[in-house]
């Protein structure tokens, strides 16, 4: 499955949907795109929808770590909904489930933001 | 399974589109030998690491370099062998990822994730310089169900 990247808002929240694999040179560095992109535009709420996505790597996992760092830097708050199975065995093994806010519905987490 | 198959032997050129070249050999693999989609999906995790790595920290991505890949089925076991053309690393350097100060660095989780996902990772030194890696993965089934198998 190719790697794409949507956005969409739900009122101030901008909800980042993943597609596809995201690993490294391909769905990693358009996932940190659209997030900066969003972080630029001076979004300070991202909600990332990984309900699509069938592979994370490690290249993948860095990018996200680096976004949710690069994010809380600049005072906004990135949050993860939608996790496949397989997409948390991943970040569990690492302990990075621990680091994430993670919902399993998307009214919940944007309600989150506050 | 019981037999012990030919291996198949790849020679890439180091860029990552090669990436979805060595998984389709092991799903195409997998296939044959009877594997689970689970299974296969863990096995695929710990290839697309290892191949990255020769790729990036072993060729550094230079095409002209190349990265060797075996897969052999051995009785139960599926073994994998990934090499690179490039200086050799030493894998003890590499920092724990689960240590609190490295869980917010953006790399340095690929082996822990072979590691995690295979049942035994080994490096070694290439006569002509560069990394071996290899690796086994039991493809016996284990009960428990979806998930566990892989553990």
């Amino acid at each position: 499955m190719k790697s794409t990247v949507t956005t969409r808002d739900a009122g101030d929240v901008k909800i980042i949907e993943l597609h596809g694999k995201i690993t490294i040179g391909a769905g990693d560095q358009q996932m940190r795109e659209a997030i900066h992109a969003a972080l630029n535009g001076g979004c300070r709420k991202l909600l990332v929808d990984m309900k699509d996505v069938s592979t994370i790597d490690s290249s993948g996992v860095g990018e996200l770590v680096g976004c949710f760092t690069t994010a809380t830097h600049k005072g906004a708050k990135l949050k993860l909904v939608n996790l496949p199975p397989k997409i948390s065995d991943v970040l569990t093994v690492t302990q990075l489930i621990t680091v994430f806010d993670v919902f399993q519905d998307e009214k919940e987490a944007v309600a989150s933001f506050g | 399974m019981t037999e012990t198959s030919g291996p198949i032997l790849l020679w890439l050129s180091s860029r990552y589109e090669n990436l979805e070249l060595a998984q389709a050999v092991l799903s195409h693999l997998c296939r044959q030998a009877g594997v689970g989609e689970e299974t296969e999906h863990w096995i695929g995790v710990a290839l697309r690491e290892a191949v990255a790595n020769a790729i990036k920290h072993g060729n550094h991505q230079d095409p002209g370099k190349r990265v060797y890949l075996s897969f052999r089925l051995e009785g139960d076991d599926l073994m994998i062998v990934v090499g690179d053309e490039g200086e050799g690393f030493e894998p003890g350097d590499v920092p724990d990822p689960l240590a609190p100060e490295n869980q917010l660095k953006t790399s340095g989780r690929g082996i822990f994730y072979m590691k995690t996902f295979m049942d035994d990772v080994s490096f070694s030194r290439g006569e002509l310089g560069g990394t071996i890696l290899a690796m086994r993965k039991s493809l016996r089934p284990v009960e428990g169900g979806k998930g566990v198998e892989t553990r």
